[in-house]
């Protein structure tokens, strides 16, 4: 902690192209040419030849510049990438969708290839009439389209005792927002009947893992889709196809994928996943079980580490993300001198129901450093609290469930880095 | 209309349960699940031992099959392999610094423990172990812990009587009470703070996954393209790219333990570059088990025909070997995995 005049993240490969056109460029608006500009003066390959004909690329993918925008892994984080974790580019993406291409993936035993035709779902339990249902079948029932985000309970999770990974991707990108199309699980178990001895489902996977999960009948009957679309398309492999459980609001690892069992039982089965594994331990050695609502958060996707400011000063787009899992985002606040003064944001577009909202602060940059923050507010009254708040509750040990609000210290070359202050 | 026409083909597959009085408003879709059918996968069990079958597995069984099957991922006393799970120790810290969190010190309950050994592993094997498997390697993971004698036998009649020793560290989830100061708090906006002192600092760590330099992938290309010259300058038959490529899916199998390719690396297996026609147990930096090991230096060769009867069943080629694998049963995925191998030699 010798040096801190400068946010260190030179290291950082693909931060060198941007910034290296950073400083020189510093004057900030309209600033006049000194030469005509080639890239309008001559005419250009693209200008004068042809491009690709139709069918090039039948399904298409991002153009080439864009490679950079992938997901990525923390490679130490876990055994195997059969069983691990990556994190969704939030830092390079714009809008509330998730495109099902760069949105991060959760697996317990790899992602597995289930062909439709293959596919049998089974209700079982305690219900009137034990039913097996065909992709066909669920194609047949009456379906809703919803926009709902996606978070993995671990979001965050590796920033519990301070800062430590230097990236929006990494600390924020467990999370995904998309649109579904699905049939209500309440449909379902209406066809089936369900009794009343029944409290809760038991949700279960087809790949090895199964990834079972107890689901309190009220939430069942409540919001929960059985969905086999998402932003139009079927389910990608690694999201679950051909049908995945969709829990509006609730954390990820209860979105089973693949789901091919839904058991009506009269208890929780405390599976592993629900016991050893998303349980949150306290300072005090005993832990929260069922903390299954994500908590309202937010965090500035632009600037930050992987997301400098490479024009000077002047207009500045200061932009991120906003969602919880117990309502509609209703205000965020974003403060640039690490939480003296806040500003609300402007939202994209009003909060809806458990799903991302974008939020915009335009700001005139003066080149000196910020510290950026963004606090968000649902429609329950919940404000995002600080990482410390959080701590004074839970301790360091928590893993899950990390909402505090996140700090990104600019510099003056629009550098960030990820930080923890007073 | 619709929903009349589904219901007339509901009522022929439902045949003797369409006297239910609530079934005219429902669509009639689906079937009625046959017992077998629940029979295979209803197999989770609960706390209060609902659903766990008949039978019975002794910590002297459980020592052996845990070997054999566990211990090349969780240690041979359960005490983990590298990053994968440690399921015994850390008595005593949930409230410390790092709590380790094994069966012992911190599952709740054993339904979960034998529900989970029996439905999902071992890992890439799953549902291979047999009812008195589990029961013994359950029991085996408790004696690890110090929560039963050596001569222990676990069953479906003794399951309620294991005490599991954090049973009471559980409380339902309460944010809404001990976090009732994150509702409706007017947050601060105006003269909030004084000064920002930094306090840590993610760059201090420097555990953020790098990028690849443009030096680096220029690099790599270079020795990739010298890898093509040679390989389009070698006269042996390549392998058939189908049968590679079908080859690369069985390799799935084998990916959770092994590596193959241009950046890898010796996990639970070794690196599998080269290993086509390669002496035994060759594979610089990784530890082999003595039985493979003896069988090397005796001299032993993975040409084609013993690499078969390997991948077909690992122990009865390699007796005391440490590849806890249930053996790919088609010949024809054999076939493809080896031609998959081969093209990385």
């Amino acid at each position: 902690m010798t040096d801190q005049s400068q946010p260190s993240t030179t290291r950082r490969g693909f931060i060198k192209a941007g910034l290296a056109t950073g400083g020189a460029i510093a004057a900030g608006g309209a600033a006049n040419a000194a030469e005509p500009d080639p890239l309008i003066t001559e005419i250009q390959p693209w200008a004068q030849g042809l491009g690709d004909g139709v069918d090039a690329v039948p399904y298409g993918l991002p153009i080439e510049y864009e490679d950079d925008v992938i997901r990525r892994n923390v490679e130490w984080l876990t055994a195997d990438t059969i069983s691990s974790i990556n994190f969704t580019p939030i830092h390079a993406l714009d809008g509330t969708i998730t495109p099902q291409g760069c949105a991060f993936e959760r697996h317990h035993s790899g992602a597995i290839e289930l062909r439709k035709q293959d596919y049998r779902l089974m209700i079982n339990g305690l219900v009137d009439r034990p039913l097996i249902f065909t992709y066909e079948d669920l194609e047949r029932f009456p379906r809703e389209n919803r926009v709902y985000f996606c978070e993995c309970a671990a979001n965050s999770g590796m920033e519990w005792a301070g800062a430590q990974l230097n990236g929006a991707q990494f600390t924020h990108g467990m999370i995904h927002n998309m649109e579904y199309s699905g049939v209500p699980l309440r449909t379902l178990l209406e066809e089936a009947g369900v009794q009343t001895e029944g409290k809760w489902i038991y949700v279960e996977g087809a790949d090895a893992s199964s990834n079972g999960r107890s689901i309190p009948l009220e939430k069942a009957m409540d919001d929960v889709l059985v969905a086999f679309k998402a932003n139009g398309e079927a389910l990608r492999k690694e999201h679950g196809y051909p049908v995945r459980l969709v829990v509006p609001g609730w954390e990820g690892n209860l979105w089973v994928k693949w789901l091919r069992r839904i058991e009506v039982t009269p208890q929780a089965i405390q599976s592993r996943e629900e016991t050893s594994k998303y349980t949150d331990t306290l300072a005090d050695g005993t832990s929260r079980k069922w903390t299954w609502e994500m908590d309202a958060k937010s965090v500035i996707t632009s600037p930050s580490p992987q997301s400098p400011i490479t024009h000077g000063p002047g207009p500045l787009v200061i932009t991120g993300l906003a969602w919880s899992g117990r309502g509609a985002i209703e205000r965020v606040d974003v403060t640039i001198d690490g939480g003296k003064t806040w500003q609300t944001a402007r939202l994209a577009q009003p909060g809806q129901d458990k799903a991302i909202s974008r939020f915009y602060l335009d700001i005139e940059w003066d080149g000196s450093e910020m510290f950026l923050q963004s606090r968000a507010v649902d429609s329950t009254g919940y404000v995002q609290p600080t990482k410390d708040q959080l701590r004074e509750v839970r301790g360091l040990n928590s893993i899950y469930h990390n909402n505090g609000i996140q700090t990104w210290w600019v510099n003056g070359n629009g550098e960030a880095e990820n930080v923890e202050i007073s | 209309m619709s929903k009349f026409r589904n219901l007339v083909i509901g009522t022929a597959l439902v045949g003797t349960l369409t006297a239910a009085p609530a079934f005219a408003e429902k669509f009639g879709l689906g079937r009625p699940a046959l017992p077998e059918e629940i029979a295979a996968w209803n197999v989770d069990v609960a706390p209060d031992g609902t659903g766990l079958p008949e039978g019975s597995g002794s910590v002297e069984d459980g020592e052996r099959l845990f070997s054999d099957n566990c211990a090349v991922c969780h240690g041979e006393f359960a005490e983990g392999v590298g990053n994968w799970p440690k399921l015994a120790g850390g008595e005593g810290t949930l409230d410390h610094e790092d709590p380790l969190k094994t069966v012992g010190s911190y599952w709740p309950y054993l339904s979960t423990a034998w529900d989970y050994v029996h439905r999902s592993m071992p890992f890439g094997g799953a549902q291979s172990l047999s009812v008195d498997e589990v029961y013994a390697i359950t029991a085996y993971i408790l004696y690890s812990n110090y929560l039963v004698e050596e001569d222990f036998v676990l069953s479906n009649e003794n399951f309620l009587d294991v005490e599991m020793p954090n049973a009471d560290g559980f409380i339902v989830d309460d944010r809404e009470e001990a976090e009732a100061h994150f509702w409706n708090a007017e947050p601060c906006m105006e003269d909030c703070k004084d000064s920002v002192e930094i306090t840590m600092r993610a760059a201090v760590l420097d555990v953020t996954p790098e990028e690849e330099t443009d030096e680096v992938a220029t690099e790599q290309e270079e020795i990739t393209a010298a890898a093509d010259t040679q390989e389009a300058a070698a006269p042996v038959a390549a392998p058939d790219p189908e049968l590679v490529a079908a080859g690369e899916k069985v390799f799935r199998q084998c990916a959770s333990c092994h590596q193959i390719g241009e950046d890898a690396k010796h996990r639970v297996g070794p690196v599998l570059n080269g290993v086509v026609g390669r002496k035994v147990a060759q594979a610089e930096g990784f530890r082999y088990s003595p039985a493979l090991q003896e069988a090397g230096e005796e001299g032993m060769v993975w040409d084609h025909e013993t690499l078969d009867a390997y991948l077909e069943s690992p122990r009865d080629v390699i007796k005391r070997g440490r590849m806890s694998f249930q053996g790919l049963r088609k010949d024809e995925d054999r076939e493809a995995v080896i031609a998959y191998l081969r093209s990385f030699n």
